[in-house]
């Protein structure tokens, strides 16, 4: 069964197809490798199957529903390229916040879970305007993840990360794997994606170049896809 | 209930940030305070030109300084992309579009409170004759200024020149809205009566204010997502 199913997606930016004619599903309780050059499309693909821009043509589908569907939505984590956490509230605000817009049933217990699991307890009344930089990245990755998603989608989640912080998103992504949510990352790090994901999807100029299973071509040499299925 | 719900968690968010950083509260309270000081030393507080447009000078105040308030209302979803998480979440568009307006109807609100008492002295004006119209005039207009001017400081949040842009696009829509209530804050203020044509400003208000909440509501999922 497809978690997201995309078919004939175009998407324009003034005059400029940014995205064109993407068609692929995504079965549920994978795990897809978005990958592409930069200004590929990735990041816009990965907005409109979020539901926060529209195609200008053709159908998707994410959960068998709209994207803009509350009940989709709720199905839904998403770590963008911003952090999406108020510098001006603390950790626990932070965490609270969004545990309650995604109708949680004990808020301050599902931020007080997530605290802990970030390693961020300690730190759970200081406001995030304080916090380091790996830090934050913690307090964001518990936000993409408090509600336990079925679809995760993640743009560029290993970009300057610190250690912490990667081995905190592969271990959660590894559980989320385990409990079969789909898993859709958009990446440049070629390596420690592909070791991740079960297929790929490469974009180029905003096309699919190659959608299929992740092979052993590609986990040995990480180059090996865009010398065979990349832009001339 | 539910709209209520989601709609209060992100209000009392944006109230509790500005009660943090006070950077918006403090801005239009002061740029509030210094157009009433200054223009107290244009006017004369004891002519009756003064008594005739006390009313239009009150809420050209309340419009600037709202319109401050306004700006901020989803500039602050910028900085960490948050908007985008907030778009992303369940809550719908028409949820976060009512739980804007609330945290700057109430930051306004505050401003209102703080520059009444200050107009009554600068200009002496005894505005308490009839207060509980006048409140009914503030919350009414308050609110007004409040819609429109959420609606397209979600419009312009991404625009370069949004400062410039959010003023020139609300205003003309508020002329409506900004005659209603300069005409009842006129009267109220003046200690007159209201008469029986002076109630149709009040319709005007009413009406203003449930068809612009209505079209906000209806279109904010479409302004947030495009």
């Amino acid at each position: 069964m497809a978690a997201v199913a995309i078919g004939g997606v175009w998407k324009y930016y003034g005059d400029y197809p940014a995205l064109r004619d993407i068609t692929f599903d995504v079965e549920a309780g994978s795990c897809i490798a978005l990958l592409g050059r930069n200004g590929a499309g990735k990041t816009t693909l990965l907005k409109i199957i979020a539901g926060l821009s529209r195609a200008a043509k053709g159908k998707i589908q994410i959960l068998n529903g709209d994207a803009r569907t509350r009940a989709v939505r709720r199905r839904i984590g998403l770590l963008g390229h911003g952090i999406g956490v108020y510098e001006e509230l603390s950790a626990r605000e932070n965490l609270e916040f969004f545990a309650r817009l995604q109708e949680a049933p004990d808020p301050r217990k599902t931020a007080a879970e997530w605290l802990e699991r970030t390693g961020l307890s300690i730190s759970r009344d200081t406001l995030v305007r304080e916090f380091s930089r790996g830090m934050r990245q913690r307090l964001a990755v518990g936000r993409a993840f408090l509600h336990d998603p079925e679809l995760l989608l993640l743009d560029e989640p290993f970009t300057a990360l610190d250690d912490r912080a990667i081995e905190l998103l592969q271990n959660l992504l590894s559980a989320a794997r385990a409990r079969g949510a789909t898993i859709i990352m958009s990446t440049h790090q070629l390596r420690e994606a592909l070791e991740l994901a079960s297929g790929v999807v490469l974009i180029n100029r905003g096309s699919v170049g190659y959608h299929g299973p992740r092979t052993a071509e590609m986990l040995a040499d990480p180059g090996w896809l865009y010398r065979h299925y990349g832009e001339a | 209930m539910r709209v209520l719900n989601a709609a209060w968690v992100v209000a009392r968010k944006d109230l509790r940030a500005e009660l943090r950083t006070k950077e918006t509260l403090n801005a239009s309270l002061s740029f509030a305070l210094v157009i009433l000081l200054l223009f107290s030393f244009i006017l004369d507080p004891d002519s009756q030109t003064m008594r005739a447009m006390s009313g239009g000078l009150l809420w050209l105040v309340f419009m600037f300084a709202g319109a401050l308030i306004l700006n901020r209302s989803f500039a602050r979803e910028l900085p960490n992309d948050c908007l985008e998480a907030l778009i992303a979440s369940p809550a719908s568009g028409a949820e976060l579009f009512l739980g804007k307006c609330v945290a700057s109807f109430i930051l306004l609100l505050v401003v209102e409170v703080i520059c009444l008492p200050v107009f009554g002295i600068f200009y002496n004006v005894r505005w308490t004759r009839q207060t509980g119209l006048l409140i009914a005039v503030l919350l009414l207009g308050g609110w007004a200024l409040t819609v429109i001017g959420t609606l397209f400081s979600a419009l312009t949040v991404n625009l370069r020149l949004r400062e410039l842009m959010l003023p020139t696009l609300i205003y003309p829509f508020l002329v409506p809205a900004l005659m209603a209530a300069i005409q009842l804050t006129n009267v109220l203020i003046g200690g007159d009566t209201l008469e029986r044509d002076d109630y149709i400003w009040f319709r005007v208000l009413i009406g203003f204010d449930v068809i612009f909440s209505l079209l906000g509501l209806a279109l904010a999922e479409s302004v947030f997502v495009g």
